[in-house]
């Protein structure tokens, strides 16, 4: 595999589609076996608990049932201790029997809410499988709101309910909401648009090298506050930032936004190439560009190597979680030396995917959907070194011997750009020199 | 619809998942879509389980909305238990289910398996965890012993011919608050006194256990909340009386020593005259004197609130200035104890009303669940945890019960210690200026935070010091360490943000 920008060739930049389709098509063509049976994935709402910290004057009302209330509560309870910017209207039998009507209640609520909240900007009513299936109008009931307490606070809708979204789909569903009420962009200029919600500190070092190699303005989605959300039109390019965002794409798109094809910023190789992608949409000199990153990416490729020493060579199997499974194969597999015995991924984009598949080692074994047992079986056969899965597998598969990554973990840290590449390949290295330690 | 920030209990079906997870044998077949699979971390990441909740989910998605999910479900449930062989299974379904209506308990029943099949009817929308948990616990116990239940009208079973009288320890799950050590407690306070423990359910018990509950002379009821139902119906069925004494603190412990001898048929006098838990004599030791008086405000499930209000005006000589709890099943119980204290119950699950009422009363202890922790934390506080709703905390790896002695024993360390201890407390009434230890200052025995002395050279570039603001404050000491060093190291005079990050990757793991 060739790739001209990886090796930081200098001249002119042309298409770079057409530079790195040098020779192997990676798992391009692969065909990915769809499998169907228990999903041991979380849905949708989980998002919640990075989205209320991101946006710091948005609150996050789910319209469901105890089950969803529990749900945020046990998958935030062990980190959030400052009281929570979300909250759950459950539905009792009282809304089901008609004896009282839910979209009075709703209103009551919010009102409550929002008395109690008045910092609050923006109310996000987020649907759940019951409030899908017994198809109470969310959208509607937010216009309504929104009239109510406009301009002091808006009021959108999306869902996050487990029929509908796995895990991370629901951070997507969310953003996709905001698209409608971006400003729009009239500048003649073109505008970059990074999309996905990212650490606060990598946002910043993102900016620094954009303003380094002359890419600007740029702007972020989701933003740190309800009030400066970035404007959106047909001169605005957009990154993707995380690998989940299908909905958001689509509605970026129909504002006229085009998409920067490129892989995820994730590890040195990545985040090299996302940023590459930018600079070539602005014809950027290229040693402007290797100059504006050379310093933390030779810095990152130093702290990387520490990792490698102990991650190459080993066998790693991801049970599909995120979305995140491709990119971050790509980074243990071409950055760190690992193998890949199985790629698991809840959903597979194909187009958004499409950098990424290219980099993959062409015998990949991908898979897309899940039936836990069955996974479960062919990952006890393959006795892999490190196995990423979700925090329900985890602590059994260990006490059966198996070294695992619990997968939210890499949600919830900084894990993009070149100044986090090795502190991923540490969040990975972690478990396995912990093994090596432990005389237990 | 009620607005929840905070539940402090899940839906019934984890009530179920709760017995099946404390079961062998079981397999539960959980007719609900994908994210409900969430319910297995809280066993296998809070109470740190080795193994997967015995549960199979149908996981259906929308578009199985429009098609068949009630063959989804048998599906499931065929290949659970081909794959599990389970003694015994469970079928049901969890909120969104219940609203498609596709009656797991038919369907289940329609496969012909070789085992008992308990069809789970836990209404989601009405009903909570703990009401979950008893009606499971119930059905499987209906389902195992009915069979082996004495004809109705017949004579009084006799379990003459023993040596040793026999009772059967009820109520404890996967899940529950400390019940893993009340058991180890319990059980060895029973077999001191004379009495076996017939069978332990459902925590470990497998169907074939509860097929012989009926053996047992009486039943001990660790928890109410979860055991009262099964034991009203064993009553009935086999005579068997059950404990009302749940054996939380000393005099408890006590009065619990005099009840099951009294259903045993054996003599308490020698048992309770050796009974001298260190805690009874710590209360009564002089240093203690500064307790004296502390208004505590207690909430949790009705059996641990009523217990440690109890324990804390009885055993502490503290005065309860609330007591409340979230079991709207056991509100009389509640009210009757409160009555006691002179205060008014506090029967609620809105956690906006608890910290209402906590603010209100102004106490100097809080004994609540991890909810009214979050709640005294702001207040600034002192709170030790009775009872669930757990955090991984609850479950310490040394032996910590709440029941019998040892529990006595660790109710008075666990609540005396997040206190100011009576000398400090002179001392602040005393020198209220001091700056080390004026009246806003936490209990210096727990420490206080402080930030390592700052070397002066080499000097932070502005924006330098702003990244390192960013970094999380319980690593940003080592980060500044790390940096001035590398920084040092090199002859450095000013450090940039480009330094900083030089820095983290020469230190990097």
């Amino acid at each position: 595999m060739v790739i001209r920008s990886v090796l930081g060739v200098g001249g002119a930049f042309v298409n770079a589609v057409t530079i790195s389709k040098a020779t192997s098509r990676g798992c391009t063509d692969a065909v990915v076996p769809l499998e169907r049976g228990q999903r041991e994935v979380f849905c949708g709402l989980t998002g919640i608990i990075w989205l209320h910290r991101k946006i710091q004057d948005a609150f996050f009302l789910v319209v469901g049932s105890r089950t969803c209330a529990h749900l945020i509560q046990s998958a935030a309870g062990v980190m959030i201790f400052a009281e929570p910017r979300f909250a759950t209207a459950i539905i009792d039998e009282r809304d089901l029997a008609g004896m009282a009507d839910c979209n009075d209640e709703l209103d009551r609520l919010v009102a409550r809410l929002l008395e109690r909240r008045p910092e609050i900007k923006l109310l996000f009513l987020v649907g759940s499988c019951p409030s899908e299936v017994i198809k109470l109008d969310l959208s509607r009931a937010a216009q309504r709101l929104s009239r109510t307490f406009m301009p002091d606070v808006r009021v959108l809708n999306y869902s996050g309910s487990g029929i509908e979204t796995t895990f991370t789909q629901g951070e997507d569903a969310c953003l996709a909401s905001l698209v409608p009420i971006l400003p729009s962009a009239t500048a003649t200029e073109p505008s970059l648009l990074v999309v996905g919600a990212l650490a606060e500190v990598v946002e910043d070092q993102m900016r620094r090298l954009f303003a380094a190699m002359g890419v600007g303005p740029v702007a972020f989605l989701p933003p740190r506050s309800a009030l400066m959300l970035p404007a959106v039109g047909p001169n605005t390019r957009y990154l993707m930032a995380q690998p989940f965002l299908a909905d958001t794409a689509r509605a970026l798109e129909e504002r006229g936004a085009r998409r920067l094809a490129a892989p995820f910023p994730l590890g040195v190789e990545g985040t090299e190439l996302w940023l590459r992608a930018a600079a070539e949409a602005w014809n950027i000199p290229a040693p402007r560009f290797d100059d504006s990153i050379a310093l933390p990416r030779a810095r990152a490729l130093r702290a990387l190597s520490r990792h490698r020493e102990l991650l190459a060579g080993l066998r790693v199997f991801f049970f599909p979680d995120s979305q995140m499974e491709i990119p971050l194969a790509r980074f243990l597999s071409r950055e760190l030396g690992m193998r890949l015995v199985e790629v698991g991924t809840p959903y597979l984009h194909r187009q958004h995917m499409a950098a990424e598949l290219e980099l993959l080692p062409e015998d990949t074994a991908l898979v897309e959907g899940q039936d836990v047992e069955r996974q479960l079986d062919r990952c006890r056969e393959m006795a892999p070194d490190l196995v990423v899965c979700g925090l329900g597998l985890a602590n059994p598969l260990e006490a059966e011997g198996i070294t695992t990554k619990w997968s939210i973990e890499l949600l919830f840290s900084p894990t993009q750009g070149f100044d986090q590449a090795a502190d991923l390949a540490e969040l990975f290295a972690r478990p396995l020199a912990r093994r090596l330690r432990l005389r237990v | 619809m009620q607005l929840t920030l905070w539940t402090y209990e899940g839906p019934p079906h984890v009530g179920a998942m709760r017995v099946a997870t404390a079961m062998e044998g079981v397999h539960y077949v959980l007719h609900a879509p994908q994210g409900d699979t969430y319910a297995d971390l809280l066993f296998t990441m809070i109470e740190r389980l080795p193994k997967r909740p015995p549960v199979t989910y149908t996981t259906f998605q929308a578009r199985d909305l429009g098609g068949d999910t009630a063959a989804l479900f048998q599906n499931a449930a065929r290949d659970a238990y081909a794959r599990f062989q389970p003694e015994a299974l469970l079928v049901g379904a969890s909120c969104t289910a219940e609203l498609i209506q596709d009656d797991p308990g038919g369907l289940a029943r329609a496969l012909n398996l070789p085992v008992p099949v308990v069809a789970l009817e836990l209404p989601a929308y009405q009903k909570k965890e703990n009401w979950g948990a008893a009606e499971t616990f119930y059905q499987l116990v209906r389902a195992c012993a009915g069979p082996n239940a004495p004809p109705p009208g017949g004579p009084r079973l006799t379990r003459a011919g023993r040596a040793r009288p026999s009772c059967n320890i009820l109520g404890p799950t996967a899940l529950g608050f400390r019940h893993r050590d009340d058991v180890r407690e319990v059980r060895d306070l029973l077999d001191g006194l004379g009495i076996d423990v017939n069978v332990v359910a459902p925590l470990g018990a497998r169907p074939a256990d509860l097929a012989r509950l009926g053996n047992a002379d009486f039943n001990v009821v660790l928890y109410p909340e979860i055991a009262h139902v099964a034991v009203q119906w064993l009553s009935r069925t086999f005579q068997q009386p059950a404990t009302k004494i749940v054996p939380i603190g000393v005099n408890a412990t006590r009065a619990f020593i005099e009840e099951v001898c009294a259903l045993a048929g054996l003599d308490a006098q020698p048992a309770l005259a050796a009974f001298a838990p260190r805690a009874a004599w710590y209360a009564r030791s002089v240093d203690s004197t500064y307790l004296t008086g502390k208004r505590v405000f207690v909430f949790g499930d009705a059996t641990h609130a009523i217990a440690a209000a109890r324990v804390a005006v009885e055993e502490l000589g503290f005065v309860v200035v609330g007591l409340g709890s979230y079991s709207r099943e056991f509100g009389r119980e509640v009210r009757e104890a409160a009555k006691l204290y002179g205060v008014e119950a506090l029967l609620t699950d809105d956690y906006l009303e608890v910290e209402q009422k906590i603010a209100e009363a102004q106490p100097d202890l809080v004994l609540g669940t991890q909810m009214e922790r979050h709640i005294a934390k702001r207040l600034r506080v002192p709170c030790a945890v009775i009872s669930a709703p757990v955090h991984v905390q609850d479950f310490p790896a040394r032996h910590s019960p709440q029941m019998g002695i040892e529990g006595a024993n660790v109710l008075f360390d666990a609540w005396v210690h997040p206190l100011m201890m009576g000398l400090e407390e002179h001392l602040l009434t005393m020198f209220r200026e001091d700056f080390e230890f004026h009246g806003e200052a936490a209990p210096s025995h727990l420490g206080v935070p402080c930030e390592p002395a700052v070397t002066m050279a080499p000097s932070w570039a502005r924006d330098a010091e702003k990244e390192l603001g960013k970094i999380p404050f319980f690593v940003r000491g080592k980060a500044r360490r790390n940096t001035e060093r590398f920084a040092q190291e090199r002859g450095l005079e000013t450090i940039t943000v480009e330094t900083l990050y030089d820095a983290k990757a020469h230190f990097g793991r």
